[in-house]
């Protein structure tokens, strides 16, 4: 039976809901300092009508203006000994008119005005003998060109000579021109602009492969027993330590050729022809199916040369880059922007190539190495297996402890070996021991899992930190500039799509991914036969989608310093010049809503 | 020659989907498996090439067992072992002779399998088998353009394209109409026939069992209820199988 709680508790339970909620508000209004009497303080008021009406005139157009000046003589105070000259006009060009020519301040004279410009509005001054304006009030002509104004005489030294009184008419002399800061508005928005697209497309590129770690439904299926993890968690610092050195060592031995540029391109030549060559023999020389020792050993050497040859062949195309980008940038003149482009693609491959070299290294020994582990564990009896772990499992642990410790060491400077090694490693080593002991020594442990649950980690994390924050820490790196945006926006791009991607790759039909791993397809190709065909359209939009935010963002990170319009626009905020940092409000609304409605028919057509 | 002996499946939770099966399916056999929804027939064709792990038994085929082949093997062993789905299990985005070529990929090498190349063996082979299942003409077209039928038909030949000595088919007719059902069993029949190659099918209506099959085994809730020719199955038969409720239609 479903008996209805007595009626009077009930209310009495809603009131407390209704009055706890209007605490929490009150609080809220406490917290947030709301204060309804300065919005009608009249000086604020004044002063939002000034801004206001400044943002409403975007600093985008002018005008070339000549003043005309229209004047009369005036003496302030009245000569003694000196006659009065009074002006003589014609009836055709414009002249004033003055009740009197001289007289002392605070006087009320009547100033008439005739043949300026019809219905024009304009400042009558009272010029001293210094030079300085004082105003007297502003004239309204008639349909006709004239005007009469009573205006008091201004309080000022006496002066013998004559001084004036002068109407001002400006007049138009050019069509519109842009304003110095449009012009500079442009030049930031267009910056911005890129900022977005390269911070993009770097994200995007590192996101792809970083999600399919990050996808549950693609890692959970990697399992492998505890000898497998050991030895590869053994070989992958091993692997990255090799790759340092041999791309290390690769560049030295190379440095030397591509001093000439002949040489150069003799190697860029060979580099690929050697590379087919070694690869046509030993594929063919190999049936998939059963396989010799030997030849299975021939075949690994093949590999190593090829690589060692894509190795020299990259840094052949690097120096050509650098050397070709350095010397045409000056002779392109306008499209010198090529030459900086291949010139700073070099200077990127010389830092990417050993860091892809010391990762590839890694990833190939330590999966050597987890493939020897599997098929201990796959073919020995229990016991050697058991055996293999206890001492597998207790190094693998040491090292990595050792490694993080190092990082440690490095961050907060402890310098104490024992502490930052010897302790790290012992505590591994001994977790690795117990492990060993503990678990079955053939039972597949979830490494997939893991590797996803770190990933995600480390995403959530990254992403977690706004790209202003980072941006400060790019602009100690890599000085001031668009440069920090961009680089500040890649990595948050990159957190940010790596996750998106990671849950579209999740939600793909699991048919197609059986259907192709049925077929024996390795893992690898199951993600390109399986899942990229599914993921391809909604990676694209997350990608324009991304962009759009990125644009939305560099118009910002400018104010700590990572370029774009930001800085133009922080920097008119700070001078108080308000119709400046409106052209460039304006611009990032139009830029911002353009990316939309590209993004949007882009998305429409992909999809 | 495939023996499975005691196979045993507990899902994560306790779900019991096989209970100690054991029978044995001898080269060339056409092999019919019944039984209700949910009685454990996909998990059983799943055990096989291992795209399930069984928890326990074994499964022996021409005297390697699968159950304890290492992951490369298990690589080398599944692409013997063709299969075909209810849902067809195509990649809808990608292009037929993708499809197709897909069932190469156990053969090729991985590296230039990446780059969507295939040697044009390879792709001669796949016309061929399109043209086996009479839809060469639409194998430039995408995947999901295709009817039910003609989908299938790709999945018999992607299955085809392994060089199977085995095909699992699960319920490979189940979401199409009689008449393609018909067909789409033909097909199968032939490759039984033709190319002796042994097929186990999960199959729901039994006139298929009776018109396809050389023998069926039945299950119901992991358990092995009957094993041999269709034609045993009487009515008594039938009420152990599909319980004491169910009636026959068609």
């Amino acid at each position: 039976m479903n008996k209805k709680k007595p009626s009077l508790l009930r209310s009495l339970g809603t009131t407390l809901v209704v009055f706890l909620v209007i605490v929490i508000f009150a609080y809220g209004v406490q917290v947030t300092n709301v204060n309804f009497e300065t919005t009608r303080s009249e000086i604020r008021l004044t002063q939002l009508t000034r801004v206001l009406r400044a943002l409403a005139r975007p600093d985008i157009i002018e005008y070339d203006q000549v003043e005309t000046n229209i004047e009369i003589p005036f003496y302030l105070p009245c000569p003694e000994d000196q006659e009065i000259l009074i002006p003589e006009h014609t009836s055709e060009e414009a002249y004033l008119v003055s009740s009197a020519y001289c007289g002392s301040a605070g006087d009320i004279i009547h100033i008439e005005g005739y043949n300026l410009l019809p219905n024009y509005k304009g400042p009558v001054n009272f010029v001293t003998a210094s030079g300085i304006n004082k105003p007297l009030g502003d004239f309204l002509t008639d349909g006709e060109g004239y005007f009469q104004l009573d205006a008091e005489l201004p309080n000022r030294q006496p002066v013998e000579d004559a001084q004036h009184i002068r109407a001002t008419i400006k007049t138009r002399v050019s069509g519109p021109k842009l304003t110095a800061t449009a012009k500079s508005t442009w030049e930031k928005i267009i910056e911005t602009v890129f900022m977005a697209l390269l911070a993009t497309a770097i994200g995007t590129a590192v996101a792809i492969p970083v999600s399919f770690l990050a996808a549950r439904n693609l890692m959970e299926e990697n399992k492998s027993p505890l000898t497998s993890m050991a030895f590869s968690i053994i070989g992958w610092p091993l692997g990255i330590y090799l790759g340092l050195q041999t791309a290390h060592w690769i560049r030295i031995i190379i440095t030397p050729i591509t001093e000439n540029l002949l040489y150069t391109l003799g190697g860029l030549i060979l580099g690929p022809i050697l590379i087919y060559l070694v690869l046509r023999m030993t594929i063919s020389n190999s049936s998939t199916d059963q396989e010799t020792v030997l030849n299975k050993g021939f075949k690994i050497l093949a590999y190593i040369l090829t690589a060692v040859i894509a190795i020299a062949v990259f840094i052949f195309i690097e120096t050509l880059a650098r050397s070709v980008g350095n010397t045409i940038t000056e002779p392109l003149g306008m499209f010198g922007f090529l030459g900086n482009f291949l010139y700073q693609m070099g200077e990127a491959s010389s830092l990417i190539i050993p860091a892809i070299t010391a990762l590839g290294t890694g990833a190939v020994i330590g999966s050597i190495f987890g493939k020897i582990g599997q098929n201990i564990s796959d073919k020995a009896a229990a016991k050697i297996v058991k055996t293999v772990n206890l001492f597998g499992a207790p190094l693998a642990g040491a090292i990595l402890f050792a490694l993080v410790g190092a990082g440690i060491d490095w961050l907060y400077q402890i310098q104490n070996l024992s502490k930052t090694l010897f302790w790290p490693a012992g505590i591994g080593a001994a977790i690795g021991f117990v492990l060993a002991i503990i678990i079955a020594p053939k039972r597949a442990l979830p490494t997939g899992l893991v590797i996803y649950s770190i990933t995600r980690t480390i995403l959530n994390g990254t992403r977690s930190v706004e790209s202003l924050v980072m941006a400060i820490v790019f602009v100690i790196w890599v000085g001031i500039g668009p440069f920090a945006g961009s680089l500040a926006l890649a990595l948050h791009t990159l957190a940010a799509l790596a996750k998106l991607y990671s849950e579209q790759v999740e939600s793909i039909l699991p048919g197609p991914l059986e259907a192709v791993q049925a077929t024996g397809a390795n893992q690898l190709q199951t993600i390109v036969y399986a899942v990229v065909p599914q993921i391809v359209s909604p990676y694209i939009s997350f990608t324009m989608y991304r962009w759009d935010i990125n644009v939305r963002m560099s118009t910002i990170i400018g104010f700590v310093g990572g370029g774009g319009i930001g800085f133009l626009l922080q920097q008119n905020i700070n001078l108080l010049n308000y119709r400046g940092a409106s052209a460039q409000m304006l611009a990032i609304a139009l830029v911002v809503s353009l990316m939309d409605y590209i993004s949007s028919v882009v998305r429409e057509r992909m999809i | 020659m495939l023996e499975i002996k005691n196979l045993t499946k507990v899902y994560e939770g306790g779900t019991q989907a096989l209970y100690d099966v054991s029978f044995t399916v001898k080269p060339g056999e056409f092999l019919a498996v019944i039984g209700l929804s949910g009685s454990g027939k996909s998990t059983l064709l799943r055990c096989i090439n291992r795209l399930i792990e069984p928890t326990d038994g074994q499964i022996i085929w021409n005297g390697q067992d699968i159950t304890a082949a290492s992951q490369d093997e298990m690589l080398r062993i599944r692409r013997k072992i063709g299969m075909i789905f209810q849902h067809f299990n195509l990649v809808s985005r990608s292009r037929v002779i993708t499809n197709v070529l897909a069932g190469r990929l156990g053969y090729v090498n991985p590296a230039m399998s990446l780059l969507n190349h295939f040697p044009k063996s390879d792709m001669d082979m796949a016309i061929n088998q399109l043209e086996r299942v009479s839809i060469a003409d639409q194998a430039y077209k995408r995947a999901d353009e295709l009817s039910g039928g003609q989908q299938q038909r790709v999945g018999i030949a992607r299955a085809m394209m392994q060089e199977p000595e085995i095909i699992l088919a699960d319920e490979p007719v189940a979401s199409l109409d009689p008449v393609l059902a018909h067909s789409i069993m033909q097909h199968l029949e032939t490759i039984n026939k033709e190319d002796g190659v042994m097929v186990l099918c999960s199959l729901h209506f039994l006139d298929l069992v009776h018109r396809y099959a050389d023998r069926a085994i039945a299950l119901n809730e992991g358990k092995l209820m009957f094993d041999g020719s269709p034609k045993d199955i009487d009515d008594a038969r039938f009420k152990e199988i599909y319980g004491k409720e169910a009636e026959r239609v068609g």
